[in-house]
């Protein structure tokens, strides 16, 4: 049981996260459950019909749904707001059905056999991703995405190709969710798609949302807090999705900026002085 | 004088689906001039502009940035050549600090200037946003984002600066900053086009001068020229 919330915690942290590399550059993506789905299931497809280890796995499918994301974000991406949120969950509502409907990966019953994913090692891969995201927020690429996300129009007249850092974001941020879906999947042994429902993609906004769409360390904080109330309030029994929902209102309330507030300026400054 | 202009923009025409926002307009900016184009509101002026940066696609017609034709290049290319558009309503960004909001637009455009130097040249110029650098630009005042927006022409200068009504929303003592600041840039020798609803701000400033009226170039003259003819500046704009 603690090694599930362990692994849960993990995965989700690292799905917090991809939703925020997205988030960086302004957009907003309610598909990464989607992306989750088909890391998930594309590592499965190479680990258990190819033979791949699941070292190798993971990695294709990750570069695999970075692809899937990139060809769809650039459409997609040109809208915003609302409406991103829109093409962005009819995404994960397509995925899911398209993987309902192939018989080669189970249809709706699902797949099996997939093992070798331990909760340490979704730990040493948010750790790493962690480590990066904080090494990009020195780098200048950082204050790029900074100036597309606070204004497209003005970023593009200071040259910056916006639409090239809007499509590279929504890639990084599949890839990332496909890592956390092929990680979840062997540690799961069985997936189907219910596994990827479009409430997947609402959670994890969710977090990012709870923890602080502008810190780092927001995303994985909200994840953490979300994945392990609902089990601290297992007491509660029928009454645990009511007392959940009432907790995220409040905390919406009391927080509006989530849980860990925006960086301060003067620090990302001394942050960019060092760097 | 004797180069091609900065810009030529040769009989333009921009619209937005039915309607046509600019509907006949052509004008040079020489190298090392300042330009304003002045028009009552409505008339197109940032159109214009959003035009000859790319923003907007042209209908007919042809403009020439530094001698090449615009035509199928892009906004933040074209920038990175050196045109300069700073939009309508300051165009900073609101929850970066002042010291960010510099230093981006040294970073993404290709320049021979160390950033030190830069940020030295800018707060001479603008004292106040020294004080102010570990603020969010969006804590500044109204007058203060205008300086932050043309600090980026001096942090980076461009070849071609494109003003979008740099007097917007500011108090009398504020344009009067702003454009003690373009006069500066004026001596600098900067290339600037601006466009300008406060007529006789920009026409003071301005060593050349075109009105603009419904999308339509009207007339054209020295600023001191224009603004000794105000029968015709009452015709065309409507003002005193």
């Amino acid at each position: 049981m603690i090694a599930d919330h362990i692994m849960f915690t993990g995965v989700n942290v690292l799905l917090a996260w991809s939703v925020y590399v997205i988030l960086l550059s302004g957009s907003v993506s309610f598909a990464n459950g989607a992306f989750m789905a088909i890391g998930g299931y594309g590592a499965g497809v190479l680990t258990t019909k190819f033979g791949l280890p699941l070292v190798a796995g993971i990695p294709i499918a990750a570069l695999g749904t970075a692809a899937f994301g990139m060809i769809i974000g650039l459409p997609a991406l040109r809208t915003r707001g609302i409406y991103l949120i829109l093409v962005t969950t009819g995404i994960a509502f397509c995925v899911k059905n398209a993987i309902e409907a192939i018989p080669y990966v189970g249809g709706v019953r699902g797949m099996r056999g997939l093992v070798g994913a331990e909760p340490w090692h979704v730990w040493v891969v948010a750790g790493v991703v962690g480590l990066l995201l904080w090494l990009l927020s020195r780098t200048p690429l950082q204050r790029i995405l900074d100036a597309v996300r606070e204004d497209e129009l003005v970023a593009r007249s200071l040259g910056i190709n916006t639409v090239y850092v809007k499509v590279i974001a929504f890639g990084t941020g599949a890839a990332l969710a496909a890592v956390a879906g092929g990680l979840y999947a062997h540690y799961m042994y069985v997936i189907n798609p219910e596994h990827f429902g479009i409430l997947v993609s609402v959670y994890v906004v969710l977090y990012v949302i709870l923890g602080g769409v502008n810190n780092l360390w927001g995303p994985p904080l909200g994840a953490a807090v979300m994945t392990l109330l609902p089990e601290l309030i297992r007491g509660l029994q029928a009454w645990r999705p009511i007392v959940f929902g009432v907790v995220i209102v409040i905390l919406l309330l009391v927080r509006p900026e989530g849980l860990l507030p925006f960086r301060s300026p003067t620090a990302r400054a001394k942050e960019a002085r060092r760097g | 004088m004797a180069d091609a202009p900065v810009l030529e923009v040769r009989g333009i025409k921009v619209g937005y689906g039915p309607i046509k926002a600019i509907r006949d307009c052509s004008l040079d900016v020489a190298a090392g001039e300042t330009v304003a184009v002045v028009g009552a509101n409505g008339a197109g002026k940032t159109t214009l502009l959003r035009a000859i940066s790319r923003m907007l696609p042209l209908e007919a017609g042809e403009i020439r940035f530094a001698g090449q034709s615009v035509a199928g290049r892009r906004t933040h290319l074209l920038a990175r050549d050196g045109l300069l558009h700073v939009p309508e309503g300051r165009g900073v960004m609101p929850n970066l600090s002042v010291w960010e909001n510099i230093r981006i637009s040294w970073e993404v455009r290709p320049t021979e200037i160390a950033f030190e130097a830069a940020l030295q040249r800018v707060f001479e110029r603008f004292p106040r946003l020294a004080e102010r650098r570990m603020q969010r630009a969006g804590t500044l005042s109204g007058g203060e984002q205008q300086m932050l927006a043309l600090a980026r022409a001096i942090a980076n200068p461009p070849r071609l600066l494109l003003l979008d009504e740099p007097s917007l929303g500011l108090s009398p003592i504020m344009i009067a900053e702003a454009y003690k600041a373009l006069r500066q840039f004026q001596a600098d020798g900067m290339t600037i086009l601006l466009v300008e609803q406060n007529v006789h701000a920009a026409l003071r400033f301005a060593q050349r001068a075109y009105i603009l009226k419904q999308g339509e170039i009207v007339a054209q003259g020295t600023g001191e020229g224009l603004l000794a003819d105000p029968d015709m500046l009452k015709h065309y704009l409507g003002s005193k």
